[in-house]
């Protein structure tokens, strides 16, 4: 056998075993990504990591960056002074005022406009609000009042609503709003559009109307004064009532001695009588058929 | 045949079938010249329209996407000697061939030119089960082969089906689907030393590559310069390779016989390096030159200064004419040949309907071999350069590169050998769970 380490005269060039493992590993797409990508991502990472854990960095930037912020925040271009609400009543103004929630001297960079908006859009007084910060540190709130219209008696209590059945305020009484209608039931508030027109069709009896009844969540009863009542059907309430009407102003049907006007079948409208009358009616008849008086 | 040997063809093919999925494989020829390697890449085609497209892989089309070849070291007659030196050129190939294809590959198919070949043809019978022929039909008949008895120091790495006959009719290529009763087969079976073959394939792992095949090199030569009509008819193509000269012969498409003489252009080298005293490099320098094989007239007045040993200008320097070289070459060309025509004429070659020769292989290139080899195997030769397949770089499309080319076209159309059929049941010894998982299949 040769020597081992003959004197060879010229090996031919060839990669060595690690080289080759280390090119073919290389070649596999997994590996490059890994490489290409994940190492330096892996050593930015570790380096952010290591400097802010090292030297509190951390906290030095945060604090750094309040700094900043609150130098800006607190120039004197930005201080809201003032809150004004134009155009409301003053007490609703006041409650505006509490529900915005800005504590003055604010800084506008802070106080969220819409923040403030949706609060006092939150307060039943209120249909809509423009909140604007105008540039001489004022905050001006433009509200939009609902405007009561009916007051309603129900289960919870006695409330204000707006055309729309909207909540606008809680009463104790309902003589505190002796110039409003009063409607009562369950699901009266769903329908306060018709009772208005309703007790517009009523007019010529306005001065003895007590209020509108919603009956079973459906249908409206006419309250007036001496315990007469105009029941109104389902649909075409309103025709129903100007026929009542109709008779009240060429017969006078309603100073008459009734209790109820039934006009929920509009075909066979039904009149009640009090017991007086129907015993006057009684006498009256007979006398006319000639017996005993 | 034993149980081993089956199972190991089969994880091989099983290995092939894996890269073709993953559309890329690497040829390997390993000769006693050069190390050549090729990556091929399998293009999936998209099949249907619009939408409900999906790519298809089609076995043909391939193309050669990396290529590289080195100077083979530590391999003599086709065979590796030093295993250090061989997996060192291996490794020059394929790295050239993936930084080509920038591509990594793992499964490599592989030719192997030594390890002294020899051909056997089996014949086995058996009866059909049930009317048609079916698959298992096929694996049962070939399990029913006379396996000769080779020796023990040799392993088979071929067992082709040439020919069926079912029902004593003939020249069946594929039986399957036929109606018959007696289904026979024809199977060429080629062996080779085992040492060598067990020493080329951990030669393989130490390069970290997955074997995916073993073809016997004259076999995939043959493919790659045989045209189809030759193939068809009957031809035998001989390779003259560095250290070995393959011969195969094909008809009917099937390679019928193979063997290898084992001498090649190392061995003209050698003559030249001997007989004019020069150096191995500066006579494979002339031979490649100045070489040729029949003399003419110019060729005593053509001279060939011969490079000095010593290298010196002034002391030493002579001269030989043309026609010395020629004579130097060609006794031994004529040596090879007439081992081919000996190989030839045990085989039965000249009872084939056609008996075209083609000589391929890097000493092929000698200018008069074609006239040299009609004059001695006494038949029309040809030299057959290798198919022209798409990528392959101008540089490779040599007769050298016969075999390489010829292995990608083994892989991209392979021949079904006997291990791509199921053996029968009967034959399984030791591997009842897998009776059984198969019986449950087959029965519910």
């Amino acid at each position: 056998m040769l020597p081992v380490r003959a004197a060879q005269p010229r090996r031919d060039p060839a990669p060595s075993r690690l080289r080759y493992r280390l090119t073919r590993l290389w070649l596999r797409p997994a590996f490059r990504r890994l490489v290409n990508l994940g190492v330096p991502l892996a050593a930015v990472l570790l380096a952010s990591w290591t400097l802010l854990a090292q030297f509190d960095l951390q906290a030095r930037a945060v604090a750094l960056y309040e700094k900043a912020r609150d130098a800006i925040v607190e120039q004197p271009q930005f201080t809201i002074t003032a809150i004004e609400v134009p155009d409301v009543s003053a007490d609703l103004a006041e409650q505006i005022k509490i529900a915005a929630f800005v504590n003055l001297p604010a800084s506008s960079l802070e106080v969220s406009v819409a923040a403030v908006r949706s609060r006092i859009e939150s307060l039943d007084a209120v249909e809509r609000a423009r909140v604007q910060i105008r540039s001489n540190g004022v905050l001006e709130i433009r509200a939009i009042e609902r405007m009561p219209v009916v007051v309603w008696r129900s289960e919870k209590g006695i409330q204000l609503l707006d055309q729309n059945g909207i909540r606008v305020a809680e009463v104790d009484s309902r003589l505190r709003r002796p110039d409003l209608p009063l409607i009562a039931g369950d699901g009266a508030d769903g329908h306060v559009p018709e009772a208005l027109l309703l007790l517009d069709d009523a007019h010529p009896v306005l001065g003895r109307v007590r209020g509108l009844v919603r009956v079973g969540e459906r249908r409206w009863d006419l309250v007036l004064d001496r315990g007469q009542t105009i029941r109104l059907p389902e649909t075409g309430a309103s025709e129903a009532l100007r026929r009542v009407m109709a008779l009240e102003a060429g017969e006078e049907l309603l100073e008459r001695d009734l209790v109820t006007v039934d006009m929920r079948d509009p075909r066979r409208p039904m009149l009640r009588l009090t017991e007086h009358a129907v015993s006057e009616l009684e006498r009256l008849r007979r006398m006319d058929m000639g017996e005993d008086a | 045949m034993n149980r081993h040997l089956y199972d190991l063809q089969r994880a091989m093919r099983t290995r092939r079938d894996a890269a073709l999925r993953r559309g890329v494989i690497a040829v390997l020829d390993i000769g006693t010249t050069k190390v050549s390697c090729l990556v091929l890449q399998f293009v999936p085609e998209e099949e249907g329209e619009g939408a409900n497209a999906r790519p298809v892989l089609r076995q043909g089309a391939f193309r050669v996407i990396g290529a590289a070849n080195t100077r083979s070291r530590g391999i003599a007659f086709g065979e590796i000697t030093s295993m250090d030196e061989c997996e060192r050129a291996i490794r020059t190939a394929v790295q050239g061939a993936q930084k080509m294809a920038n591509l990594r590959f793992d499964h490599v198919v592989v030719a192997f030119s030594g390890g002294r070949p020899r051909s056997y043809g089996v014949t086995g019978e058996t009866e059909v089960e049930n009317g048609a022929v079916t698959e298992a039909d096929i694996g049962q008949v070939l399990a029913e082969c006379e396996i000769p008895d080779y020796g023990h120091d040799r392993d088979a790495i071929h067992a082709l089906p040439v020919n069926f006959c079912l029902d004593h009719r003939t020249g069946l290529t594929d039986p399957r689907g036929q109606i018959g009763r007696d289904l026979a087969v024809d199977m060429h079976l080629v062996t080779v030393a085992r040492t060598a073959l067990h020493n080329l394939m951990h030669c393989i792992r130490r390069c970290d590559l997955e074997l995916a095949g073993i073809v016997a090199a004259p076999y995939a030569t043959a493919l790659a310069s045989l045209i189809e009509d030759e193939q068809e008819l009957g031809a035998a193509c001989i390779d003259i390779g560095g250290g070995s000269t393959g011969v195969s012969i094909f008809v009917r498409r099937q390679m019928i016989y193979t063997d290898a003489v084992r001498m090649g252009g190392h061995h003209i080298t050698s003559d030249i390096c001997q007989g004019l005293q020069v150096s191995m490099q500066d006579a494979e320098r002339m031979k490649t030159k100045h070489g040729g094989l029949i003399a003419t007239g110019i060729d005593d007045r053509d001279m060939i200064e011969l490079p000095s040993i010593l290298g010196d200008w002034d002391h030493e320097r002579r001269q030989i004419s043309r026609s010395e070289l020629i004579g130097v070459m060609r006794p031994r060309v004529e040596e090879i040949l007439e081992e081919v025509r000996a190989r030839l004429d045990a085989s039965g070659f000249e009872y084939l309907p056609s008996q075209r020769i083609v000589l391929t292989g890097g000493s092929a290139q000698i200018p008069g071999l074609e006239t040299i080899a009609s004059h001695i195997l006494g038949r029309q030769c040809r030299v057959g350069k290798p198919l022209r397949v798409q990528g392959l770089p101008q540089s490779a499309t040599g007769t050298s590169f016969s075999t390489t080319v010829g292995l990608a076209m083994h892989v991209s159309c392979p021949h079904d050998e006997w291990w791509d059929f199921e053996m029968p049941q009967d034959r399984h010894g030791a591997r009842k769970v897998v009776r059984a998982l198969r019986w449950f299949k087959e029965n519910w």
